[in-house]
C-alpha cells in the first residue's frame, strides 16, 4: 500500500522547513560585524535568507517534480487535465504571501526602529535640538562655523538617539577621497579613526557631485549629496580595519575612491588622538595622516 | 447615393515592396514591424552583450588595466542604456506585441498602423546615434541613470546625445503605448470579451498603461536635465540651488515602473508558451488578469527604494518598504499559477519550456532577493553594490531575456513556417542557464562583502570570484552561437512547420504559417477559450490512452 500522499507532504515540508532553518542559521555570507547595528542587520538577514531558502527550495523542488512527473512520454498525445483554476488554493497561495511580507515588513522595521533609524519620525524636533546642542562646542573653531542650514539625518543612529560623548567628525567627500576632520583636535585626516565603543556622529558634505559613505563591516551606507549636508551616527564595535568605500559612481576614479577606518582599543584611540592633536596644530598645515 | 468606392486595399497595394525588401521598408503590416523590432533590438542586444564582455574583461584582474577609466565608464553607460532602452523594451512590448496583439484580438491590423511604422523606424537612428556618440565625442559616463550633478560635470556632448536618444526611444515607447492600448481595447473583433483574450494581452495592456503614465515623466526629467547641461539652468544643480534629489524622485518614478514595462510582458508570453507545451489550461485566468492590473498599480508607487541611502525621510522609508514588499503577493500569484498549469500536464520538455521554466527558477530567485532589498535596514548595506546587479540581471536577464528565447523557439514557426532545431536549442538553453548562473550567482556575495558597482577596480580579495563570473559572461557569449546558427540554418532549411506545430488554440495558430498579410484568408477566429486544453476531471481521453489506464481509472 502506498504512502498517503499528505504525509509525503508533510514531511517534505518539514525538511523544506529545518533545511531553510539551517542554512539561515550556519551559511555565513557576510563580512565581520564591527558595529552595534551590525549584529542587528545579520539577524534580519538570517530571517530573510531562512525565509528566501525556503521559498526558493520549495518552488524549484515543485518545479524539477513536476518536470519529471508531468512530462510526456513519448508517443503520448493526449492532455493534461483540464482545470482552470481553484479559488480557495488561488486565495490560500494570495494569503501565504501576504502574510510573509507583512511579517518581514513588520520585523524590519523593528530592525530598524532598533537601529535607531525612526528617531526624526518620532520627534524631529527633539533630533534637531541633541544635534544643534552637540554641534555648539566645535562650532567655535570648527571652519565651517557659519553654516546654520540644518543638517539632514543619515537614517540609522545609534540606539538611543545622539548621547553625550559623541565623537563629532566632519567628513568632506570629493572627486575622489573622504577627507576627515576631527573638531575636537581641529587637524585633517585621510582615514577615519574611531574608538571601539564611543558613538561617532559624521557631518558630511559632498563638494562635487554625488558619493555615498559605505562601510561593509558597519552594514551602513549614507550617500553624501552636494547641497545637502548629512549626519550619519554609528557604533563601531570591533577594533580592526575596516574599507571606506565610495558606493556611488562619482567619475573616472570612482573604483578608487577609498580610505579605511581603524578601530582602536579605548586606550589607542586616545594616544592616537594625542598625538595628532597639539603635535600638527603647531608644527603641520592640517593635512596629515595619523 | 450610392456607394461606388474602390475596396482601399487596393489603393495601398503595390506601394509596399513585397518580399524580404518589405522589412527594410516602412511596412504598415504588424507582422513585419514586429519582426523588423526583433531583429534590431537583437542586433543591438549583441552589441550590449559585447560592451558587457569588455566591462567582465575589466574586472578579470582587481585594477583598471584593460579599458581607459572614462572608457571604462562609458561603456558601463552604454550597456546599460542598450540593453534597457533598445533590447528589452523593443523586443517584448515592440516585436511580440506588434506580432501577436492583432492575431489575439482578432484583428488585421494595430489601431494606428503609420504610428506603429513611426515608433519602430525612431529606434534604429536613436540607437545608432546612442552608439556613435562614443566615435563622436565620447559617450555618456554617468551610468544609465545619469544622476546630476555627475551627469552635468562630465563632458557634455555625450551626455546630451545620451538624452536625445534616450527621448527619441521613449517617444518610440509611447507611441508603441498608445497603439497596444487602443488596439486591445478597441479592435477586438465583435463577440470577443475582455476576460476571453489571451493573458499576453492583458500583459501588453498593463505594460502600455504604465509606458503611458511613466514615459512621459522620464521625457520631462531628461528635458530639464539638457536645460541644465546646455543653458546652465539649476533645475538639479545643487550648486545653483537646485536640487539633485528631485532628479532621483522622477528618473525613478519612471525607471521603476521601467522594470515592470520590462517583465510584464514576459509574464504574458511565460503565460501563453506554457498552457501549449503543458497541455493544460492556463491555472487561474482571473487571478492572473487582477495580479497584473496590482502590479501596474503598486508598481506606479514603488519607485523610492531606489533612494533608501538618499537621505529620503523615515516614513517614506518606511512606505515604500511596504508598498514594495506588498508586489511580491501579486507576483506570487503568478508563479503559483504558472506552477499549477504544470502541474497534472503532459509538459513536452523542449527548449521554449526550459526557456520558460528556467524563467520561473529565475525569477523566483530575483524576486527573493528583491523583497529583501525593500526592507530598508537590508538595503542600506547593500544598495548599490554587486548584489544590486546580481539582482536586477536574474530580473531582466535570467527573467526577461529568457523568455524573449522561449518565446523564439516557440514562435519561430509561425514567424518563418519552418521549425528551430531542438538539438541546437537545448544546447543553447544548457550553455546560456549555465553562463548565467555563474555569472551572477556569485556577485550576490560580493555585494554583500564589499565590492560595489560600477567599479574598475576592486579589493584583491574578490578576485576568483569576479573572474568566475566573467568565465560565466564568456558561456553566455558562447551560448549565442548555436542560436545564431540555428535561427540562420531553420530558416532556410529547417523542418517545415504547418500551420500549427504546437497543437495551440490561440489565433496566430489558426492561419497558415506564415500568416497572410490580413492575418487570415477569411473571416477572423472567434477564440473564446483561448486555453481550452485538456480532458476535464474524471473523463477519460480516449486518443492517449492505452487499455490499462481504462482499467485502473475506471475502478
Amino acid at each position: 500500500m502506498p504512502i498517503p500522499s499528505a504525509i509525503v507532504t508533510l514531511v517534505l515540508g518539514m525538511i523544506l522547513v529545518l533545511s531553510g532553518l539551517w542554512v539561515g542559521q550556519n551559511v555565513n555570507l557576510l563580512p565581520a560585524a564591527a558595529s552595534t547595528n551590525a549584529p542587528l542587520y545579520d539577524e534580519l538577514f538570517g530571517v530573510l535568507f531562512t525565509i528566501g531558502t525556503i521559498l526558493f527550495l520549495g518552488v524549484v523542488g515543485l518545479l524539477i517534480f513536476s518536470l519529471v512527473r508531468f512530462r510526456r512520454r513519448d508517443g503520448d498525445p493526449g492532455d493534461g487535465v483540464a482545470v482552470e483554476g481553484n479559488l480557495q488554493l488561488e486565495i490560500f497561495w494570495t494569503a501565504i504571501p501576504a502574510i510573509v511580507v507583512l511579517f518581514v515588513g513588520i520585523y524590519s522595521y523593528d530592525i530598524y526602529d532598533r537601529m535607531g533609524g525612526m528617531i526624526p519620525l518620532a520627534d524631529p524636533h527633539a533630533m534637531h535640538g541633541a544635534m544643534a546642542s552637540a554641534v555648539t562646542p566645535a562650532s567655535v573653531e570648527g571652519p565651517v562655523s557659519q553654516e546654520v542650514e540644518p543638517r539632514l539625518w543619515g537614517g540609522i543612529g545609534s540606539p538611543g538617539g545622539p548621547a553625550a560623548g559623541m565623537l563629532p567628525v566632519e567628513v568632506t567627500a570629493l572627486q575622489f577621497a573622504f577627507l576627515f576632520h576631527y573638531p575636537e583636535g581641529d587637524f585633517t585626516t585621510g582615514e577615519l579613526h574611531v574608538k571601539a565603543g564611543q558613538p561617532v556622529e559624521l557631518r558630511m558634505e559632498a563638494r562635487d557631485v554625488i558619493h555615498a559613505f559605505w562601510v561593509p563591516q558597519f552594514r551602513l551606507k549614507q550617500d553624501i549629496i552636494p547641497g545637502q549636508p548629512t549626519v550619519l551616527t554609528f557604533t563601531p564595535t570591533l577594533p580592526g580595519q575596516y574599507p571606506i568605500i565610495c558606493a556611488e559612481l562619482c567619475g573616472p576614479y570612482h573604483g578608487g575612491m577609498r580610505s579605511t577606518v581603524v578601530v582602536h582599543e579605548p586606550q589607542a584611540f586616545d594616544t592616537w588622538l594625542a598625538s595628532n592633536r597639539p603635535a600638527t596644530l603647531a608644527s603641520l598645515p592640517p593635512l596629515s595622516t595619523g | 447615393m450610392t456607394l461606388t468606392l474602390p475596396p482601399p486595399i487596393s489603393q495601398t497595394r503595390g506601394l509596399q515592396p513585397e518580399g524580404w525588401l518589405r522589412y527594410l521598408s516602412f511596412s504598415l503590416d504588424h507582422k513585419v514591424i514586429g519582426l523588423q523590432y526583433l531583429v534590431t533590438s537583437f542586433f543591438f542586444y549583441l552589441i550590449g552583450g559585447a560592451l558587457a564582455g569588455m566591462i567582465r574583461v575589466e574586472l578579470l584582474s582587481p585594477i583598471s588595466d584593460f579599458l581607459p577609466r572614462e572608457t571604462y565608464n562609458e561603456v558601463l553607460t552604454l550597456h546599460g542604456t542598450v540593453m534597457i532602452f533598445l533590447w528589452i523594451v523593443p523586443v517584448v512590448n515592440g516585436a511580440f506585441g506588434n506580432y501577436l496583439i492583432p492575431f489575439y484580438v482578432g484583428a488585421r491590423d494595430m489601431a494606428f498602423p503609420r504610428l506603429n511604422a513611426v515608433a519602430f523606424w525612431l529606434i534604429p537612428p536613436a540607437g545608432f546615434l546612442l552608439i556613435a556618440s562614443y566615435f563622436i565625442a565620447g559617450a555618456a559616463q554617468s551610468g544609465w541613470t545619469a544622476y546630476p550633478p555627475l551627469s552635468l560635470t562630465t563632458p557634455a556632448t555625450g551626455q546630451v546625445i545620451w538624452i536625445l536618444s534616450v527621448l527619441l526611444l521613449g517617444g518610440s515607447s509611447i507611441f508603441g503605448g498608445i497603439n497596444f492600448i487602443a488596439t486591445v481595447l478597441k479592435m477586438r473583433r465583435p463577440g470577443l470579451g475582455m476576460m476571453q483574450l489571451p493573458m499576453y494581452c492583458w500583459a501588453m495592456l498593463g505594460t502600455s498603461i504604465l509606458v503611458v503614465l511613466a514615459t512621459p515623466v522620464l521625457a520631462g526629467t531628461l528635458v530639464l536635465l539638457s536645460f541644465d547641461i546646455i543653458a546652465h539652468t539649476g533645475f538639479f544643480n545643487p550648486a545653483l540651488g537646485g536640487n539633485a534629489v528631485v532628479y532621483q524622485h522622477l528618473f525613478w518614478f519612471y525607471s521603476h515602473p521601467a522594470v515592470y514595462i520590462m517583465v510584464l510582458p514576459a509574464f504574458g508570453l511565460v503565460s501563453e508558451i506554457l498552457p501549449v507545451h503543458a497541455r493544460k489550461p492556463l491555472f487561474g485566468y482571473t487571478t492572473m488578469v487582477y495580479s497584473i492590473l496590482g502590479i501596474v498599480f503598486l508598481g506606479l508607487i514603488v519607485w523610492a527604494h531606489h533612494m533608501f541611502t538618499s537621505a529620503t525621510p523615515p516614513w517614506m522609508r518606511l512606505f515604500f518598504t511596504i508598498a514594495t514588499a506588498f508586489i511580491a503577493v501579486p507576483t506570487g500569484i503568478k508563479f503559483f499559477n504558472w506552477l499549477a498549469t504544470l502541474w497534472g500536464g503532459k509538459i513536452a520538455l523542449n527548449s521554449a519550456m526550459l526557456f520558460s521554466c528556467a524563467f520561473i527558477v529565475h525569477f523566483v530567485f530575483g524576486g527573493i532577493t528583491g523583497v529583501a532589498l525593500a526592507q530598508v535596514p537590508f538595503d542600506i548595506h547593500v544598495h548599490d553594490t554587486y548584489f544590486v546587479v546580481g539582482h536586477f540581471h536574474y530580473i531582466v536577464y535570467g527573467g526577461t531575456v529568457f523568455v524573449v528565447f522561449g518565446s523564439i523557439y516557440h514562435w519561430f514557426p509561425k514567424f518563418t513556417g519552418r521549425m528551430l532545431n531542438e538539438q541546437l536549442g537545448r544546447l543553447h538553453f544548457l550553455l546560456t542557464f549555465i553562463g548565467f548562473n555563474l555569472c551572477f550567482a556569485p556577485q550576490h556575495w560580493l555585494g554583500l562583502n564589499g565590492m560595489p558597482r560600477r567599479v574598475a577596480e576592486y579589493d584583491p580579495q574578490f578576485t576568483l570570484l569576479n573572474q568566475l563570473s566573467s568565465v560565466g559572461a564568456l558561456l553566455m557569449a558562447v551560448s549565442t552561437l548555436p542560436f545564431l546558427i540555428n535561427v540562420a540554418w531553420s530558416a532556410i532549411a529547417g523542418k517545415v512547420a504547418g500551420d500549427n506545430p504546437w497543437n495551440a488554440l490561440t489565433p496566430e495558430w489558426l492561419t497558415s504559417s506564415p500568416p497572410p498579410v490580413a492575418n487570415w484568408n477569411g473571416p477572423a477566429p472567434l477564440v473564446t477559450h483561448p486555453y481550452g486544453y485538456g480532458v476535464p476531471e474524471g473523463q477519460i481521453d480516449l486518443k492517449a490512452v492505452s487499455g490499462l489506464q481504462i482499467w485502473s481509472e475506471g475502478r
